[in-house]
């Protein structure tokens, strides 16, 4: 009996497009949490990608807060720490990272003009930068490595290198995403809904490399300028 | 804006057709959930039976097990288990169990199969990144069996010799010996520490890692699922309380396994990288001196391991907390006592369970000002705990209860949740801990209500969603018979130990007769053991009543408990895309039983809300106060 009412309540809905049900919603407590609220069927929300970035970024910040407090916990825990001497290539590491920030930012934002051509360039543009950046890390463990300061060498300077390659991933997961992106400005658009997933996953995007970029800051300044 | 672009567009995804993409790397939130249980029950049979030698040994140390001397001969030479052994049958059995058991059937199990269709959506977000977790999950697990193998058998430690100083195999255990908890700095040495300390502990350290990652994509998939794909009318106030459960395990899993992987990085660094993160200088092992380590800090693994390891056990149990409201609230026939206090509960049990994990380490030699905010804060943990089992005793005050199995099996999650909650209290108290630490007073305590109590939400969820999943039902003569055993048989090895830790029998000691004060204690460990083999023996008939039912249960009609929640006006087992493709509008609370006025005893969620209406009732709901005026 249960069943017979459920699906013609839904046959009705389907043809008067629902919508209706949008005010009523469980004891009055805070607006209508759930549903699209249009159509019979699932539709694709963008704003899942949205959501899931920010839930990604609190897990990841969890990850750098362990790491920071152990860094910190650690400098005080015994009178072996010897501070790095700092390699100069980190300042054109942070000069680009942050460069880079403002290139993805007026790329998501000519998307959002639909100008696609400028988005995939100023799209290449960040991902060059953010090649260069995971280079020029790269380069700031090989002047280290002249030095002889290696992972194990002193408590500084493992977790420099625990922090520029943890975080180094995490850059290279990003181009991962940038390089995605590259993929889809070449392939032709047919719905309206893949349109609108792929300019979730450029905001998405967008707001994970502010993230890094943010990260990076934070580490340099923790690495180098926390007394 | 952007969602009314997609206005009209539906989106039905058909099912796969290639046994390789239907079972084995499915996308279907429904298989990836059943891949979760039967993972849960291999890695269980591995616990259980770990716990059974470690019972043989403790009631009959010395003896010849001939099986074992052939299974292990360097690690049980002529089948007699060494105390190095011992203590690796008790790490491995806290990892599977804890990780492998605890943590994936209830959340990645249950939570994936029935999360989606009880808030109306078609799959999870990120169908592609759930199947990733899942088969990540797995890895995890076979590395971790690759860590008995490593330390247990000298070939397979072989294989490990050649990558390094610490990867050292073929011990004679089977894995490393330092426990679930992994305490420095013997586990961050390597071979120096003594057997069990080589390619073992490094496996175990990096399953756990891979675990933690796949546990953090379930935990995004889910957060944004919840948030995202509820259906029309499907508030947040609205969920069947599974979904709330669920919904703070995922985000208690998403603050907390980064932390334990920051430190597992930390420790195998320590390990393979000679770094001193948590290897102190000046040390000496076995007589030998640990050169090129200074300054690092055992504690700090502490620290971050515990502020892990404290969310970790609500993981455990919240999803069984969730699925004994409902099953209680359905098989009751009356809305679940106080809905809104029982989100508001769940919420307040998850989110202190960040601020306690210094009550781990009272003993540690940590500030008495510090350890009386962790007591303070451990102990407040029994206000909304309170709250929780009241509201469970309020829903059965006065209800005709239908005696089936999933309720029985309910009830008893709230006897063993009490059991083992109470000592909590006991042992949250700085004072009483001084003497009960690292006794088996501890071990009964987490026993009780994390490890049973948990497993008993988890056979209630099965026996009452078994009919959903496989369009059967399991014997219900049977369920009765393992339950009736299983529940009498875990008071009766568990409650013996409390008294062992008042006698002050301490845990992880693979031996008691060298021990005056615990020669007379010899019956108890002796009574435990035999409860335990019988209890043990039990599950099978739990694994015979599941395989069996799947092919030769009674079949099931889409509804068969009567209930009210949105998996129930689906098929059994229900479609590829659950709905078929037709969204279901939500009008009621989950838990609309006995409406006075109402032509059933129960009220379906997608029931229209005219037909109620009617009847005068319009603002009856399952919900909170509202629900207990009639």
């Amino acid at each position: 009996m249960a069943a017979t009412a459920t699906s013609t309540n839904q046959a009705i809905d389907a043809a008067i497009g629902g919508g209706g049900s949008r005010g009523r919603n469980g004891n009055g407590f805070r607006k209508n949490g759930g549903g699209h609220g249009d159509g019979g069927g699932f539709q694709y929300s963008p704003a899942r990608y949205r959501v899931a970035i920010w839930v990604a970024i609190a897990s990841i910040v969890m990850l750098f807060t362990a790491l920071t407090s152990a860094y910190i916990v650690r400098m005080a825990s015994a009178d072996d720490w010897t501070p790095l001497r700092m390699p100069k290539v980190l300042w054109l590491s942070t000069a680009v990272i942050l460069i880079s920030s403002v290139t993805i930012e007026i790329s998501k934002r000519s998307l959002k003009q639909q100008r696609n051509s400028r988005y995939g360039l100023w799209l290449t543009l960040t991902a060059v930068l953010g090649v260069v950046f995971v280079g020029s890390q790269y380069a700031a463990w090989r002047n280290l490595a002249g030095q002889g300061v290696y992972m194990a060498t002193n408590p500084h300077s493992s977790f420099f290198y625990l922090f520029t390659a943890v975080h180094g991933l995490h850059v290279l997961g990003g181009l991962l995403a940038l390089a995605y992106l590259l993929v889809r400005t070449r392939k032709k658009r047919d719905s309206v809904a893949g349109e609108l997933r792929r300019v979730g996953a450029a905001e998405a995007a967008s707001v994970y490399w502010h993230f890094l970029d943010g990260l990076w800051i934070c580490l340099f300044l923790l690495l180098f300028f926390w007394k | 804006m952007a969602e009314a672009a997609t206005h009209g567009e539906v989106h039905r995804h058909p099912a796969p057709t290639s046994f390789i993409r239907k079972y084995i790397f499915s996308i279907d939130h429904k298989v990836i959930g059943i891949q979760y249980i039967l993972l849960a029950l291999t890695a269980v049979i591995i616990g259980m039976l770990m716990s059974v030698l470690m019972r043989m040994n403790l009631s009959w140390p010395g003896t010849n097990w001939p099986i074992l001397g052939t299974l292990f001969p360097t690690g049980a030479p002529g089948g007699v288990m060494s105390g190095e052994f011992y203590l690796s049958l008790v790490t491995m059995h806290g990892t599977m169990m804890v990780f492998f058991v605890l943590t994936t059937a209830p959340q990645g199990g249950f939570g994936n199969y029935f999360l989606p269709i009880q808030i109306g959506a078609d799959d999870m977000a990120f169908p592609v990144l759930n199947m990733l977790s899942f088969w990540v999950t797995f890895v995890g697990f076979i590395v971790l069996v690759l860590a008995i193998f490593a330390e247990g058998n000298a070939t397979v430690g072989g294989w490990f010799t050649s990558l390094g100083a610490s990867w050292s195999g073929g011990s004679g255990t089977v894995g490393p010996i330092g426990g679930w908890t992994g305490y420095p700095p013997l586990s961050a040495l390597g071979k120096v520490a003594g057997p069990g300390q080589g390619a073992g502990v490094n496996l175990w350290i990096i399953s756990i890692a891979i675990f933690c990652v796949g546990s953090l994509l379930g935990a995004l998939n889910f957060i944004t699922t919840l948030l995202n794909m509820r259906t029309r009318g499907m508030s947040l106030m609205r969920m069947p309380l599974t979904c709330w459960s669920w919904f703070t395990t995922a985000i208690l899993a998403l603050l907390s396994f980064p932390v334990l992987l920051g430190g597992g990085i930390l420790l195998l660094l320590d390990r393979i990288a000679g770094t001193s993160f948590f290897i102190p200088g000046g040390l000496y092992v076995s007589g030998a001196a640990v050169p090129l380590h200074t300054g690092g800090s055992p504690l700090l693994w502490q620290h971050l391991f515990w502020f892990f390891g404290h969310p970790e056990v609500y993981i455990a149990i919240l999803p069984g907390m969730g699925a004994t409201s409902h099953i209680l609230s359905t098989f009751a026939r009356k809305p679940i006592f106080g809905y809104r206090a029982m989100v508001f509960a769940i919420f307040a049990i998850g989110m202190l369970g960040f601020f306690v994990w210094g009550h781990h380490m009272f003993m540690s030699g940590m500030s008495p000002y510090s350890a009386v905010a962790f007591s303070i804060l451990t102990l407040s943990i029994g206000v909304p705990s309170a709250i929780k089992t009241f509201n469970w005793l309020g829903t059965l005050w006065g209800a005709k209860i239908r005696f089936t199995t999933p309720m029985l099996f309910a009830i008893g999650f709230v006897s063993l949740f009490v059991a083992g909650g109470i000592t909590g209290l006991v042992l949250g108290q700085t004072s009483l801990d001084f003497f009960f630490h690292d006794t088996y007073f501890v071990t009964a305590h987490f026993h009780l209500v994390m490890g049973v109590a948990s497993i008993f939400g988890m056979f209630a969820a099965t026996y009452f969603w078994f009919p959903k999943m496989f369009g059967r039902m399991m014997h219900e003569g049977l369920g009765k018979f393992h339950f009736w055993i299983t529940f009498i048989g875990v008071y009766a090895i568990f409650i013996p130990f409390h008294a062992m830790g008042m006698l002050g029998m301490p845990r992880r000691y693979s031996n008691f007769g060298e021990y005056e004060f615990l020669k007379n204690s010899h019956g108890l460990v002796l009574f435990v053991t035999v409860a335990a083999i019988i209890t043990v023996t039990v599950q099978l008939v739990f694994y015979f009543n599941f395989i069996w039912s799947i092919f030769k249960g009674k079949v099931a009609n889409d509804n068969p408990w009567e209930a009210t929640t949105l998996e129930w006006t689906i098929p059994s087992p229900p479609p590829h895309d659950n709905f078929a493709g037709v969204m279901p509008t939500v009008y009621h609370g989950p838990y609309e039983f006995s409406v006075p006025g109402a032509p059933n005893d129960y009220i379906m969620q997608t029931e229209p809300e005219g037909a109620v209406v009617s009847a005068g009732l319009g603002e009856t709901s399952g919900n909170g106060g509202n629900g207990h005026k009639h």
